[in-house]
């Protein structure tokens, strides 16, 4: 892109976008109603720019954008699935939009009823007793879940529980939610089939345990095949289980987090059920949990009386209120929207195509990578650089070189526990032409690295912006921009 | 990658130079490569206590952020406020970018830690 002013720098004195009319009513003294010392003494200085220049600036910017909507977007962990256009259709109905949260429970009846749906349906999908919508994202959602652990265990009398066990493989947002609720982490380390390693799992159990966080299949996209073991583990000490719903795009309508063992679960409706991620957000983080645990739910809690649907708050073991209102609610109405269109039969073959895709990829690659475990993967797989680097080829500058391509990069450099990981996630959407376009530019980069490194030293090439120094970035930022004079 | 014969090293990657009761702790060459340009070292204070295995600091990279876990235990006498506004050193000099000095309780603690050629066999390992 060549314009690359900010729409400040291209201001000039005095021009003018639109020109106002004449006031046609009294005009007021300022200093009078509102006091001086509330009165700014100059002008702020806004751009002074043309219509024109207003278009042209923010189309251009808007250009730059890259999505699912424009290009194959493999980004590991984050499911950057297709957003069907027609649950934006059915999020846009006026007895959606055209409601205030403040607004009486009578005249928001359909709301209430698609959430009171949606707790069924949900439920049913993770084998879990009931879903509270309070929790903003995934993150919150995982907050939120420890919270009603936590309050569980207090409310049983064994508020001494301090521990909960993760994965080495885990999200970071594990042990950093574990440690804002007041756990103390304990990590588990992964075995050489990338699976939580029992043994010492059965060494760091004991009855201080307050439970352990797992995403299954895992953030190296293998199902942990010992998952009842794992359970009957935790349980057995009084812990809980708890399902890091990141990556149950792979599962859906074949294996339920709530039959595996596990109690507590948060949703990512921004991955799993397809509603815009990311800059198109926001995100909606569900928690659903066992009968046990259903008083702790945060309030309020959607219920069903005399044919009338209303908010109970009358929830004297909850943790309260996380989060103001009652969730991300348009969001759930595209997830609800999606839930329908694709029904039973439709999520499972979405779950099953995703599964096939990764599948896939991870067969064409795995001769030109380092491919970790030797394993059937599930929706996602990570795949490492390290023969590439041994060229001088790492992983980023991999990710880099697919941006010429007109991919957007995989996650990269996590998990940790695998180094130089390419973490790659097809999703259910895309066609078997869009892999196989993928997989040859991925080949054609391994090449590359091993002629011709440094071609890679500085892609993108064909990129709006070249590599950026992503160190000096974080080192010395530049947070403000400053006029000159 | 660089090992220094006169240092002790941890599983965690990191080196402790003894000088009689206190210890110097830094990261390895092999710590600073593996997490890539660090933007960001938070320390402690001076005076701060920590038991053994403690984490007594952060360091961010461009990758990750990790904890630094202490030794062994003991009370900081002096922390590297260099390494504050350039981080940059951690990579460039990792055997002279020190974090913090301890005084430590017991010596004999750090009988556990590597001498180079355990440790240069441990990194073999870890790259296998």
């Amino acid at each position: 892109m060549k314009d690359r002013q900010l729409i400040f720098e291209l201001s000039r004195e005095g021009r003018r976008a639109y020109s106002l009319p004449e006031c046609d009513v009294p005009e007021q003294d300022l200093e009078e109603l509102l006091g001086e010392d509330v009165l700014r003494e100059e002008s702020p200085k806004l751009p002074e720019v043309s219509e024109l220049d207003v278009v042209r600036h923010y189309t251009n910017l808007s250009r730059l954008n890259y999505s699912v909507d424009t290009q194959f977007y493999p980004l590991g962990s984050c499911t950057m699935k297709y957003n069907p256009k027609i649950d934006e259709d059915v999020a846009k109905l006026d007895g959606f939009t055209d409601v205030h949260p403040h607004q009486s429970e009578d005249t928001v009846q359909g709301c209430l009823e698609l959430l009171y749906h949606m707790d069924a349906m949900l439920s049913e999908i993770t084998g879990m007793s009931r879903i509270s919508f309070q929790p903003a994202a995934g993150a919150h959602g995982e907050l939120t879940g420890l919270m009603i652990i936590k309050a569980y265990h207090e409310n049983r009398g064994q508020g001494h529980r301090h521990k909960i066990i993760v994965p080495d493989s885990a999200h970071g947002t594990n042990p950093a939610s574990a440690m804002m609720v007041g756990y103390d982490v304990v990590e588990v380390k992964s075995d050489d089939r990338g699976c939580v390693d029992i043994e010492e799992l059965n060494e760091i159990v004991d009855e201080n345990v307050a439970g352990l966080m797992l995403t299954n299949p895992n953030t190296l996209g293998l199902f942990e095949e010992n998952i009842v073991e794992i359970s009957e583990i935790v349980h057995g000490v009084g812990g809980l289980l708890y399902y890091d719903g990141a990556n149950l795009n792979a599962i859906m309508g074949m294996a339920r987090p709530g039959d595996m063992g596990f109690d507590v679960v948060h949703l990512n409706i921004h991955k799993t059920f397809s509603t815009p991620h990311g800059g198109g957000g926001p995100g909606s983080g569900p928690v659903g949990v066992k009968e046990d645990l259903i008083p702790f739910l945060p309030v309020p809690m959607i219920e069903k009386k005399d044919n009338r649907y209303y908010l109970d708050y009358d929830r004297p073991l909850s943790i309260g209120k996380v989060k103001a209102f009652y969730g991300n609610f348009n969001v759930l109405v595209k997830a609800y929207a999606y839930i329908l269109s694709m029904g039973a039969r439709g999520l499972k073959a979405a779950s099953q195509n995703a599964v096939l895709n990764a599948n896939y990829l991870m067969a064409m690659l795995k001769d030109y990578y380092d491919l970790p475990y030797e394993r059937y993967c599930m929706h996602e797989f990570v795949i490492s650089a390290k023969p590439q680097k041994e060229w001088g080829v790492s992983a980023m500058d991999i990710a880099k070189g697919l941006i010429d391509y007109g991919f957007h990069p995989p996650t990269v450099y996590f998990p940790m526990i695998i180094r130089e990981a390419l973490m790659i996630e097809p999703t259910e959407t895309e066609s078997k032409e869009t892999l196989d376009r993928f997989a040859n530019a991925m080949i054609e980069l391994s090449k590359i690295a091993k002629e011709e490194p440094h071609r890679l030293e500085n892609a993108p090439h064909s990129a709006p912006m070249s590599r950026l120094d992503e160190t000096k970035a974080a080192r010395r930022p530049i947070l403000k921009w400053e006029r000159d004079s | 990658m660089e090992v220094k014969k006169d240092l002790k090293y941890s599983k965690e990657h990191e080196w402790v130079r003894v000088d009689e009761k206190t210890i110097y702790i830094g990261i390895t060459d092999y710590a600073q490569d593996s997490l890539g340009d660090v933007v960001f070292v938070e320390l402690p204070e001076v005076g701060d206590t920590f038991d053994a295995d403690d984490e007594f600091a952060v360091v961010e990279s461009v990758k990750a952020a990790s904890d630094i876990y202490a030794p062994a235990s003991g009370t900081v006498i002096e922390i590297n406020e260099e390494l504050e506004d350039m981080p940059e050193l951690v990579n460039e000099a990792p055997y002279e970018s020190w974090f913090i000095a301890m005084e430590i309780d017991d010596l004999s603690k750090l009988d556990s830690l590597m001498d180079w050629e355990e440790y240069q066999k441990f990194c073999e390992e870890e790259e296998a």
